[in-house]
């Protein structure tokens, strides 16, 4: 059975929430669709349900890399070009915590913006049908669906007032 | 008076991709100015890396002059990005919604043309890469890490990547907008830029914790930049009036003034350039003014705690540099002009309801600041060289070369006409940010008087 996207237009939210209910009530995993706005909702105002995401973990991965990697670079930096300074030791703790901190925190925040990519799935090069209206202001539902269960997607878009649905094949 | 109007996404679309679906008729002949003015620049530039640093002012025993002055001033000026994005953000203040990609843009752009100077200021920029990074593995030559110059490059490097992801981040919504507004090639690269980026609840909730992640991020790295710019001076013990315990909350706290000043003078470009009155309010200066008032307020208490620290020592040479600066022609001068432009007439301008929504002044306003702000560095830099001691015979004799105003005002040109640059392929004011606030804020009937009431979850 091949797969197909579709996508149900709706020109306010309460209508796109009924839709995804329809959904629901007609079958369909709530994993197979979604909701695909211009604008940020408040969270829940579609009743859809979003996964938890675990981006806090990132940066503190990147900080951890960016802690080790900046004490291996003041330390050995030290070690092999010895500087002795007034019989102090080699080993300058001030000016390496100055570096640690600066790498800790680039480490941290290049990861946490691999992290938003990588959460927000991120690129997505296989787009689903779409429309560019959802940017003015449209709301889009969209489903990814076995082209036996079309006619029955249709049933629930029309049914929660859709003003246009869209359908491929893949 | 309700200043804020409700507008629909296609309204919003329209206004505020005006500069990037349509050139602006003033847009060419603008960048044709600051284009000459960007090439005359690196030509002197050129120029003065053939004849060496002979061309400049700079000579025994002031050594640092104009080029480390602008620097300070332009890093400086980053610090409008994460002040106004980064902070505005955390504590979800509404107003912050048109200013933060202009704030963000100006970090990043004025900090590329802050990382100039010091390569200049060198004389020969391609042999610092000794300085930077141990690449003659044979001679043994390893960067010396207690150098707070070597400290300088690793803060700035740090705050401008992650500046530049910071904006890029926030920016990935709006691509995909005008990915669904262009045809062609321009549709081609947008759609690369924009990722696939669709619009779902999990790219939206991850868009606002990205915000709130990042800023919680970035605000250390602001605070610890400009504390090391100030350790530049400050862990030198040998000149007078930089060995200052102060320096580093006194450098941010300055940042912090000269930056988003120099947003509020954005802001009224952007508004008087683009139309945008639906989006840059007066409400928006008013509240900048009033957080102005303040930085300000702070900044002034800073300079005359420094100055109040080194007389209460009653070293004679530290006296006798307060007395060049202060006294002396033309610092005298430069000192009285630095406090009228930098505190007295700006803050006595917005202490004023009707001076802080009248957009010509706050652009005047904030210019005057920004000029009193880099006297301040020059102050700073300059005097405590010059070592105006007793015995010492050659204890003045600085003054900037035409070579160094005309790299001065390159890198006035070189960051306008970046940000032009910019502007006239991506909005400079968020069209998510502000469909966001078209969903968050409703009006409310209280009595007989309409007022807006913001959502916050």
């Amino acid at each position: 059975m091949s797969k197909i996207s579709m996508l149900g237009l709706y020109d306010n939210p309460d209508s796109a929430a009924d839709a995804l209910d329809a959904l629901s009530e007609a079958g369909f995993d709530s994993n197979n669709f979604d909701v695909l706005t211009g604008t940020p909702y408040p969270e829940g105002a579609f009743g859809e349900h979003v996964p938890q995401h675990r981006l806090f973990r990132f940066p503190l991965f990147g900080a951890i890399v960016g802690l080790t990697l900046s004490v291996f670079l003041t330390s050995t930096t030290q070690i092999v070009y010895p500087l002795v300074t007034g019989g102090k030791p080699i080993l300058s703790i001030f000016a390496m915590l100055v570096i640690m901190y600066e790498m800790t925190m680039l480490s941290a925040v290049i990861t946490t913006v691999i992290g938003i990519l990588f959460e927000s799935r991120l690129p997505n090069i296989s787009m689903n049908v779409y429309d560019t209206r959802i940017t003015e202001g449209l709301i889009g539902v969209s489903l990814v669906c076995t082209s036996d269960k079309k006619e029955t997607a249709e049933r629930a878009f029309n049914g929660s007032g859709a003003m246009e649905i869209k359908s491929s094949g893949r | 008076m309700q200043q804020r109007r409700q507008l629909d996404e296609k309204q919003i679309n329209r206004e505020l991709l005006n500069g990037n679906l349509a050139t602006p008729k003033w847009y060419y002949p603008v960048m044709g100015v600051l284009g000459v003015g960007v090439l005359i620049g690196f030509a002197t530039i050129l120029y003065m890396f053939n004849r060496g640093l002979g061309v400049t002012g700079l000579a025994r025993p002031v050594y640092w002059g104009l080029f480390i002055t602008t620097f300070v001033f332009w890093v400086g000026i980053s610090h409008a990005g994460i002040m106004i994005s980064a902070i505005l953000r955390l504590t979800q203040a509404e107003w912050r919604r048109p200013v933060t990609r202009a704030a963000e843009l100006l970090t990043v752009f004025s900090l590329l043309t802050a990382l100039f100077f010091p390569l200049m200021h060198a004389g020969r920029p391609w042999r610092i890469a000794y300085w930077l990074i141990p690449y003659d593995w044979a001679r043994g030559i390893w960067p010396n890490v207690r150098s707070p110059l070597f400290w300088d490059p690793i803060a700035i490097g740090t705050y401008l990547t992650g500046s530049t992801l910071f904006l890029f981040v926030a920016l990935i919504p709006d691509l995909a907008i005008l990915r669904d507004r262009t045809t062609g090639i321009k549709k081609t690269i947008y759609s690369m830029l924009a990722l696939g980026w669709r619009g779902n609840p999990r790219q939206w909730q991850l868009q606002v914790v990205a915000g709130i992640l990042l800023s919680a991020l970035m605000l250390p790295i602001f605070v610890s930049v400009h504390s090391i710019v100030s350790w530049d001076f400050a862990v030198t013990p040998a000149v007078e009036g930089w060995h200052s315990t102060i320096f580093a909350p006194y450098f941010v706290i300055g940042a912090v003034h000269s930056g988003v000043s120099a947003v509020v003078t954005m802001m009224c470009l952007m508004r008087w350039l683009w139309k945008w009155n639906n989006y840059i309010r007066p409400e928006h200066f008013d509240a900048l003014a009033r957080l102005l008032i303040i930085v300000a307020t702070a900044w002034l208490a800073f300079t005359f705690l420094e100055l109040i620290f080194s007389l209460y020592g009653r070293d004679a040479p530290e006296i006798a540099l307060r007395e060049l600066q202060i006294f002396t022609w033309p610092w005298n001068l430069i000192f009285i002009t630095f406090l009228l432009t930098g505190y007295v007439i700006p803050v006595g301008c917005w202490l004023f309801k009707s001076c802080r929504n009248n957009i010509a002044i706050m652009f005047w306003t904030s210019i005057l600041v920004n000029v009193g702000m880099w006297l301040e560095r020059f102050l700073i830099i300059v005097p405590g060289l010059a070592r105006k001691q007793v015995f010492v015979y050659t204890w003045e004799g600085y003054w900037p070369s035409p070579v160094e105003w005309v790299i001065l005002v390159w890198s006035f040109a070189w960051v306008s006409f970046l940000m032009l640059l910019f502007a006239r392929f991506f909005p400079l004011v968020p069209l998510f940010e502000a469909k966001e606030s078209q969903v968050f804020t409703t009006e409310m009937k209280v009595g007989r008087a309409t007022v807006p009431m913001v959502i916050r979850e």
